[in-house]
């Protein structure tokens, strides 16, 4: 693994750490300014706060708009990372495994979505959804997602499997294991940590997604950014600060977790895989 | 990879149709049927008839939606391009920091990443605003006599827009920038260059297709922007994006929602396609001939 330079000290040296505390600075700000204003004793939008209380963040869990807000959102985060890690896994697993042409194509495809803006997928959507008479129904939202977001265990799948020795495929296939006994043997728990990143990665981008769920099935099926974005039309209430911090919390818990069990900086690209 | 073989048997396959069903089913379909429906006919009421003619097509060229084209177009080069002006330095930088800290500033960007639109406006329609923001601030130091909202307008949208293009921006940038030689600024160091002079001619030059991509791409990751504009910005700020969204969800509008929809697809897949046979040519890690353009 390779190691940082030693920070030189010339007369640039503050420069660096003076850019890294703006850029930090920058990045942090609404965040900080959002998390004190959900402290705020009254209904009042102030910062710094005024009396400092937790009742908004009580509020979340007792009042029943936000409690199905938070329900429809991990119920459609959940499933719909479980069905792209479902469709990710084969497909990554036999490009890895074989060559052929359209196998690549396919890829292409679980790719496109995620690259292009995502109105787009929406409207794609919305026309399929309505044109069927699935519209406005959970599962419609669900599948969305999943297909929107394969993209990101597809990644982190390939990528895993990458770093699996072809010698050790080649030597259990030697001594007579088929090609189940050796997924399920091998491939499998090699792949493991990057399968989950694959559906953590889903998980959190599933929570925060917004446009899609709207158009598929905004009127029926509240989430969180939906019924935050609808508070913001009538005005402020605190209780969009105190979400907003549970999102961040929660975004940082799974991104540090996928950091301290895994190799962060790989999964994102650094250091080309096996080559070296 | 050459002891990958094709498949002996039909088995693999089957596996396969799974994920092929899926995405075929779940991806193609719904594009071909917004294609489709882009050369309807619409009816009042919000319903539409099969037919095949231009109009939707043609009716962008109203003034109204091909001024809203070219300011998404203006503000989504302006954010990609001071994303990319700060990000380039930024994540060279990053990549050279020791692996900790690394990894701590890759954390923090993914979070500030996948955060959605919704909140990241909100955080910044609160940040702007007169009663909680910088001008708050900014009066408590003496540096402003009375406090100001910021927010609308189009500095808003604008810093914004940059909020959610930095972090990507970086994400972007940080394969080629830390698989870059660390032996190539070295040698530029024990030359007797500058740390500055380093950067400007040997890591920008090393990694000129990178920063063409990254730049297509933040342009892209922008365009699509859809909340920012309507929660930071006014009317006249909207992007094609709010548009899409107006056309289809409350004029009710389907089939010019998907023509303005296949238009910005168009858009967006000509750049990326621009952008793969960029990278195609940038990962060659020869230096060109020559350098200069």
């Amino acid at each position: 693994m390779r190691r940082g330079i030693p920070a030189r000290r010339g007369a640039t040296g503050w420069l660096v750490p003076l850019f890294a505390t703006v850029m930090a600075l920058y990045l942090a700000a609404p965040l900080v300014v959002v998390a004190g204003v959900s402290l705020n004793a009254q209904k009042l939008l102030l910062f710094p706060p005024q009396g400092l209380s937790l009742r908004w963040y009580g509020n979340l869990v007792t009042d029943p708009g936000w409690l199905g807000a938070i329900e429809h959102s991990l119920i459609i985060a959940g499933c719909s990372s479980l069905v792209a890690v479902s469709v990710a896994l084969p497909l990554a697993h036999f490009l890895w495994r074989y060559r052929v042409a359209y196998a690549r194509a396919l890829f292409a495809l679980g790719i496109a979505p995620f690259l292009m803006p995502p109105v787009i997928t929406a409207l794609g959507m919305l026309s399929f959804w309505a044109t069927i008479g699935f519209y406005g129904r959970i599962e419609a939202v669900i599948l969305s997602h999943a297909i929107f977001f394969v993209t990101l265990p597809l990644m982190t799948i390939s990528l895993g499997l990458e770093s699996v020795e072809q010698q050790v495929i080649d030597a259990a296939a030697t001594m007579g294991a088929d090609e189940r006994t050796l997924f399920r043997t091998i491939t499998l728990p090699l792949v493991r940590p990057y399968i989950v990143s694959g559906f953590a990665f889903c998980f959190v981008l599933s929570l925060n997604e917004y446009i899609i769920a709207y158009m598929v099935a905004g009127f029926t099926v509240e989430t969180l950014p939906i019924k935050i974005f609808n508070s913001l039309r009538y005005g402020y209430t605190p209780e969009m600060a105190a979400v907003t911090v549970l999102f961040v919390v929660l975004a940082a818990l799974v991104f540090g977790l996928i950091a301290r069990y895994g190799d962060l900086p790989r999964l994102l690209g650094a250091w080309s895989s096996r080559k070296d | 990879m050459s002891t990958r073989a094709r498949p002996q048997s039909l088995r693999p396959h089957l596996l396969l149709a799974y994920p092929a069903l899926m995405l075929g089913i779940l991806f193609l379909v719904p594009f071909g049927i917004m294609l489709t429906i882009s050369f309807f006919h619409r009816i009042e009421g919000g319903f539409y008839e099969p037919a095949f003619d231009f109009a939707n097509y043609e009716r962008f060229v109203q003034a109204y939606f091909l001024r809203a084209l070219l300011f998404s177009l203006f503000i989504a080069a302006l954010a990609a391009a001071i994303c990319v002006a700060t990000g380039f330095p930024f994540t060279f930088l990053l990549s050279r920091f020791r692996r900790r800290t690394q990894v701590l500033w890759l954390v923090f960007l993914m979070s500030v990443l996948s955060l959605s639109e919704v909140i990241i406006g909100f955080g910044w329609s609160v940040l702007l605003s007169r009663t909680a923001g910088l001008s708050h601030l900014m009066v408590a130091l003496g540096l402003m006599s009375e406090p100001q909202s910021w927010t609308p307008g189009f500095a808003a949208v604008l810093c914004g827009l940059c909020y959610i293009a930095f972090p990507y921006t970086v994400l972007v940038l940080y394969p080629p920038l830390s698989r870059l030689d660390p032996e190539l600024t070295e040698a530029a160091r024990t030359l007797g260059a500058s740390p500055l002079r380093t950067f400007f001619t040997v890591v920008v030059p090393a990694r000129r297709g990178a920063i063409l991509a990254a730049l297509i791409l933040a342009f892209v990751f922008t365009l699509g922007s859809y909340l920012l504009p309507q929660i930071l910005g006014r009317p006249q700020e909207w992007t094609l994006s709010v548009l899409i969204t107006d056309q289809a969800i409350y004029n009710s509008n389907l089939p010019f929602a998907a023509a303005l929809a296949v238009f910005l697809m168009i858009v967006s897949l000509a750049l990326i396609a621009l952008t793969l046979r960029l990278g195609r040519s940038g990962t060659a890690e020869r230096p060109e001939p020559g350098g200069a353009r």
